[in-house]
């Protein structure tokens, strides 16, 4: 079995606080990882890490060999999308976002695999409606098939079902499985959703307080947990317990100003 | 009201006997506005998208206030500048644009491109910063990124436009210093609508007047057009 990213003594500051700390992790090429685990654990933080978005203050990330820091290649971040929480779409259509992934790429025409991907996801015929005017779950629909288009070896998801309805997050989760299945991506799905991570993870893991508490195949940690965090968060009762921090508001950074 | 009316009388017969004059001072009118407001935009929506994107900008305390001033000079300080610039004793008197309808078109740059520049700078800027974090998430190159931001701010742009165009059109001051006024070569709408109010031909006055508004109004129609095609209001 070989790795898609190596994590070794891993650490990400902001303004000296460190949000993520994980000595070591792996990610296995092809498998659907899922990460639990209360706000503020650094979820996003790890991810954003994956995706390449931000280089680590410490230590080693490797994607499938390659070692990364700042300036990432672009062919290599080509290989790994994310789908955040919010989608956010264009103000386009709905195919002409679907298609940006590929245009990115050079690709100039994928008409066929654009209207594929949307029948798939349960939008067959929504293709010319303006992206802004859809649901929350059609957006987010979208917003997986515009990640799905371009084929990537990595599918990071950030919460992707967060506030929608059963009938939305079974589709997503069905063509989650599916290309995990079909195509062999490798998915890293976070989710404060226990169940979610139980119905579509091979391996899951709980996140706390920037480190991985515990990471192992799904039926293990679901069913037969070794740590008391994970114990007290699978009983839901972490929130009363004092563990749970509330992350500060966020600043907005002040370069973008 | 006796000589209104009779102006406007007049001004209907100049129109649809299409005076040769008028149609002067209408093509050199369309001619300087237009020659400014493409250099202006293609010179100034890069600058405004790299000003609005950039994280980092040394200087940006210095650069966006001196933007928003320049965006409400008062033309006719421009006029002058551009005067002293281009006259004979002038850095750029060398090449005789004085009294010509480059000139013209120089001056009518320097009032437009500071609203070009900072209108796209704000529109860039109100974009969803979350679009920029999905584009590179998306594998987008820094290239990319800039132009599907610049995109999603196209009816900020198009307002930039419109902006810059209306400027450009209603001047006078800038226009009548730099171009002189002079009958059939630097002679565009607004001085013409000047020199006749003032030597009591109203009715011309009047026509041009006319003209002037169709114009403006047929244009903006155009760009709202074009507006309410990109999705906007
Ligand atoms: N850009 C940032 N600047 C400063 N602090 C941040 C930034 N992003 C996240 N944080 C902080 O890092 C911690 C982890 O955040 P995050 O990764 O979003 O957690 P999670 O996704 O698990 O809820 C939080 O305390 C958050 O406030
Ligand atoms: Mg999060």
């Amino acid at each position: 079995m070989t790795n898609a990213y190596e994590l070794t003594g891993l650490r990400h500051r902001y303004g000296g606080r460190c949000v993520v700390d994980v000595p070591s992790m792996q990610v296995r090429t092809g498998e659907i990882l899922a990460l639990v685990g209360p706000s503020g654990a650094g979820k996003s933080t790890l991810l954003r890490l994956l995706n390449f978005l931000e280089a680590p203050t410490e230590g080693r990330l490797v994607y499938k060999g390659n070692e990364v820091g700042h300036d990432v290649p672009l062919d290599l971040r080509r290989k790994v999308v994310t789908v955040f929480q919010r989608p956010v779409l264009l103000r386009r259509s709905v195919a002409a976002n679907v298609r940006i992934g590929g245009r990115i790429r050079g690709e100039r025409h994928g008409g066929e695999k654009t209207d594929a991907l949307l029948g798939r996801l349960g939008l067959a015929g929504f293709g010319h409606a303006p992206a802004r005017t859809l649901s929350a779950g059609e957006a987010q629909r979208v917003a997986l098939a515009r990640a799905l288009i371009v084929e990537p070896e990595v599918l990071l998801l950030d919460e992707p079902t967060s506030n929608l309805d059963p009938y939305n997050v079974g589709l997503i989760e069905d063509v989650v499985r599916s290309e995990n299945h079909q195509r062999g991506t490798t998915v890293v799905v976070v989710t404060h959703d226990i169940f979610q991570a139980r119905r579509i993870a091979q391996r899951s893991g709980l996140m706390m307080a920037g480190r991985i508490v515990e990471l192992a195949d799904t039926e293990t940690f679901f069913t037969t947990p070794q740590r008391q965090e994970t114990v007290a968060f699978l009983r839901g009762d972490l929130v009363d317990s004092g563990a749970y921090i509330p992350p500060p508001p966020k600043r907005r950074r002040r370069s973008r100003r | 009201m006796e000589t209104i009316g009779r102006a406007l009388v007049d001004a209907i017969r100049l129109l649809r006997e299409l005076d040769p004059e008028l149609v002067e001072t209408v093509a050199l009118t369309l001619q300087v506005t237009l020659g400014a407001l493409i250099i202006a935009l293609v010179s100034g929506i890069p600058i405004g998208a790299a000003v609005g994107l950039a994280r980092r900008l040394p200087g940006r305390a210095l650069i966006v206030p001196v933007i928003y001033t320049g965006m409400g000079l008062p033309p006719v300080t421009v006029g002058l500048f551009t005067y002293l610039l281009l006259s004979n004793q002038g850095p750029l008197g060398g090449l005789g644009w004085l009294f010509t309808p480059t000139g013209m078109i120089t001056a009518q740059t320097f009032i437009a491109f500071p609203l070009v520049v900072g209108l796209t700078m704000t529109s860039v800027q109100g974009v969803d910063p979350d679009v920029r974090t999905q584009m590179i998430a998306l594998g987008a190159s820094n290239r990319q990124v800039a132009l599907t931001i610049l995109t999603e701010a196209r009816i900020g742009v198009t307002a930039a436009v419109v902006a810059a165009y209306g400027s450009i059109i209603s001047e006078v001051g800038a226009v009548m210093l730099v171009g002189g006024n002079i009958e059939g070569e630097t002679r565009v709408l607004t001085t013409a609508i000047v020199l006749e109010t003032r030597q009591g031909n109203f009715a011309l006055a009047l026509a041009l007047g006319i003209v002037l508004l169709g114009i403006a109004f047929l244009t903006n129609f155009l760009f709202h057009r074009l507006q309410v095609r990109q999705g906007g209001p």
